[in-house]
């Protein structure tokens, strides 16, 4: 049987059956010791992969104008973490629920991982219409090739016009991968989306955070977008809404992954939110003088429900883990209260931390640059400032 | 073992200035360094080759003619042959059309084990090109990596890092990996006796014809995303400083944030 768009080359094909192994839906058969593609091929590209010979061929046809429209419904990728959904999940359920409605189309969410059932109604409360789980017991720690793989084929076959991100280690490790297969546009960071003469309007800091720009593909689909955490607004769940679901099967061969896990190790705790998901940040730097020191912070990370982040002074110096570390050389957070004690606040801390909603800064240099783009500002000692925060916000916030 | 590590020169943003009354960029004097992280990627690379005393390592950017002196960098600090892809054509390319015209190149070298990245440039941010890169050359990646070993059987072990921690990974070669440099890496300027030495190293310069392929996938015409309009984000206003004692500060202050979103909320 020929399948449209994919070509065994026969002179080439040895029949050694490594796209098969490769395959995720099952779709290569070798017969007469070459390679047979079966009607449900998706052209997902996995098979390409692995091949040693170059003996599979892809060649996706190309969209012209009308097929643009074809492509319907706005998706997302939802990251599990232990099985549960990210917070930034339903953020991006929110905002798919936004420009969905603008466009009159419907929002799909992506789920992979070992167990995806039960989080099905959980998303659905976000303003999901459909659920395309796909469960499987290798699925529990992300890998790029299967995830790319699987998403690319369900791609192709439902043809989203949009298709969302997280802009996490995962999401910025999957999304280029899957873009570059399907050869289309992505578009990295957004800080803000919407649509625009019915294209999705994606925009993003560049250079640093001192300069924005607005992008759109116009011509491939689907659009697709890895969207920053903490800045799209999540809405309030309706929990009575229910989605349909739609489970792919799929097929993963152990033997054909390329890369394995031989150890993974835990900087936070187990439940415990990680930096790019928390709400509030209590950063220290080199004015926090000491590992000791950071306990101050980590008292009223416990009263306010946030996170202990730190500069790199503070990482350098062995006082934080490198996990912990906010700039340039570390992660972008834009959590809604960012409160910097004893950091100077250089241009590459700033890149780190500039698009959070509120910032204050504890310092005693008067000139520190962090006051340039705080919010608000106290010059004066933390290791006295902080504990009488503390102590006040326990008081006021008990009275609510 | 044949290596290839891709490098871009980019402006240094830690000194891009905004004009207070344009809101534009200030892009004069602004010095073209050698991404940082692509600069550890080419230092951990040598590291490698030196470790398993065999293989040689190819360095290529694509960019104007004057990131000629990124790549002179590159041949300064141990790699053996650099690659300039230089051409109008290649003007305005995404994320999509570098990553063609870098694999590309790649093919047109020749038979390759690992190809080296930086995770990210430090003007674009995206982390988009390496894992576009091995897409186009079929092979496996990984991003957000600390730390390679390669043992003299060709042995590959990764360090990476993940959002709640680290991975150790097994791989198979041939493979792309993506770096991060430790927070304490400082991009050194390497000594005068090698920057003699990287003036007699291989340069070529390759045009689009030299190139070959399929130029329709050049450049801005390659390009699937469109950057319709850039701007300065709005400026976040003035700093309300409290100035009292510390007692006094922390009330004033506790007060402002019990109606912060994020604490009111609760």
């Amino acid at each position: 049987m020929k399948i449209l768009g994919i070509e065994i080359v026969l002179e080439k094909c040895t029949g050694c059956g490594l796209c098969i192994k490769a395959c995720p839906f099952a779709a290569i058969k070798v017969k007469d010791k070459k390679a047979e593609i079966e009607a449900n091929c998706t052209l997902c590209g996995s098979c390409v992969d692995v091949c040693k010979f170059d003996a599979i061929l892809i060649d996706r046809p190309k969209l012209s104008n009308k097929d643009l429209s074809e492509y319907k419904d706005v998706w997302i990728f939802v990251e599990l973490k232990e099985n549960e959904i990210k917070k930034v999940g339903f953020e991006l359920a929110s905002k798919a629920r936004e420009i969905a409605d603008t466009l009159g189309e419907r929002v799909g969410a992506v789920i992979l991982g070992e167990k995806a059932k039960h989080l099905c109604d959980e998303i659905a409360a976000y303003g999901v219409d459909i659920v395309y789980i796909v469960e499987i017991e290798n699925l529990k720690e992300y890998n790029t090739s299967n995830y790319s793989g699987i998403l690319t084929g369900i791609i192709l076959k439902y043809k989203p016009n949009i298709v969302l991100f997280p802009a996490t280690h995962i999401g910025r490790d999957l999304a280029p991968r899957v873009a570059a297969t399907l050869e289309v546009g992505l578009t990295a960071d957004c800080t803000g989306l919407s649509i625009k003469d019915g294209l999705l309007l994606q925009s993003r800091p560049a250079f640093g955070g001192n300069i924005m720009a607005d992008i759109i593909s116009p011509t491939t689909r689907p659009q697709m977008a890895t969207t920053r955490p903490n800045v799209m607004k999540i809405k309030k769940p309706d929990n009575s809404r229910k989605a349909d679901i739609v489970t792919i099967p799929v097929n993963i061969d152990p033997k054909a992954m390329r890369i394995v896990i031989k150890e993974i190790i835990k900087t936070t705790k187990s439940g415990a939110k990680s930096l790019d998901e928390a709400d509030i940040i209590i950063s220290g730097g080199r004015g926090i003088g000491s590992s000791e020191n950071f306990k101050i912070l980590e008292e009223l990370a416990k009263t306010i429900n946030g996170v202990v982040g730190a500069s790199r002074a503070a990482v350098d110096a062995g006082w934080r883990p490198r996990s912990d570390q906010v700039g340039q050389s570390g992660k972008t957070v834009s959590p809604k209260l960012y409160i910097a004690c004893g950091i100077s606040g250089k241009i590459q801390h700033q890149v780190g931390m500039k698009s959070s909603d509120t910032i204050i800064a504890i310092n005693t240099d008067p000139e520190a640059p962090i006051f340039d783009i705080a919010d608000c500002g106290i010059v004066g000692d933390y290791t006295e400032v902080i504990p009488a925060l503390n102590e006040e916000l326990k008081k006021n916030l008990c009275k609510n | 073992m044949k290596f290839i590590v891709c490098i871009k020169q980019v402006p240094d943003t830690t000194e891009v200035k905004v004009d207070p009354k344009t809101h534009t960029l200030i892009r004069e004097g602004v010095p073209s360094i050698l991404n940082p992280y692509d600069q550890f990627a080419v230092e951990e690379c040598v590291r490698i080759r030196e470790e398993i005393g065999e293989g040689s390592i190819s360095v290529i950017t694509m960019g104007p003619p004057q990131a000629r002196s990124a790549l002179m960098r590159c041949l300064a600090h141990g790699a053996d042959e650099a690659i300039l892809i230089s051409d109008k054509a290649f003007a305005g390319s995404d994320t999509w059309a570098t990553a063609y015209t870098l694999s590309h190149a790649i093919k047109k070298i020749g038979s390759f084990d690992m190809v080296f990245c930086g995770q990210q440039a430090i003007d674009g941010d995206t982390a988009q090109v390496g894992p576009e890169i091995a897409q186009q050359l079929g092979i496996p990646q990984i991003t957000y990596v600390e730390k390679v070993s390669l043992d003299k059987t060709h042995k590959l072990t990764i360090h990476k890092q993940t959002d709640g921690g680290d991975q150790i990974l097994e791989a198979k070669l041939p493979i792309l990996l993506a770096l991060l440099p430790p927070s304490s890496f400082q991009p050194e300027h390497p000594p005068m006796s090698s920057i003699l030495k990287a003036k007699r190293k291989p340069f070529n310069i390759w045009d689009a014809n030299i190139l070959g392929g399929d130029k329709s996938k050049f450049g801005l015409d390659g390009s699937f995303t469109q950057v319709i309009k850039t701007y300065t984000p709005p400026s976040r206003g003035e700093c309300e400083m409290i100035e009292d004692d510390p007692k006094e500060a922390a009330k004033k202050l506790s007060k402002i944030l019990c109606k912060n979103e994020a604490l009111a909320k609760r």
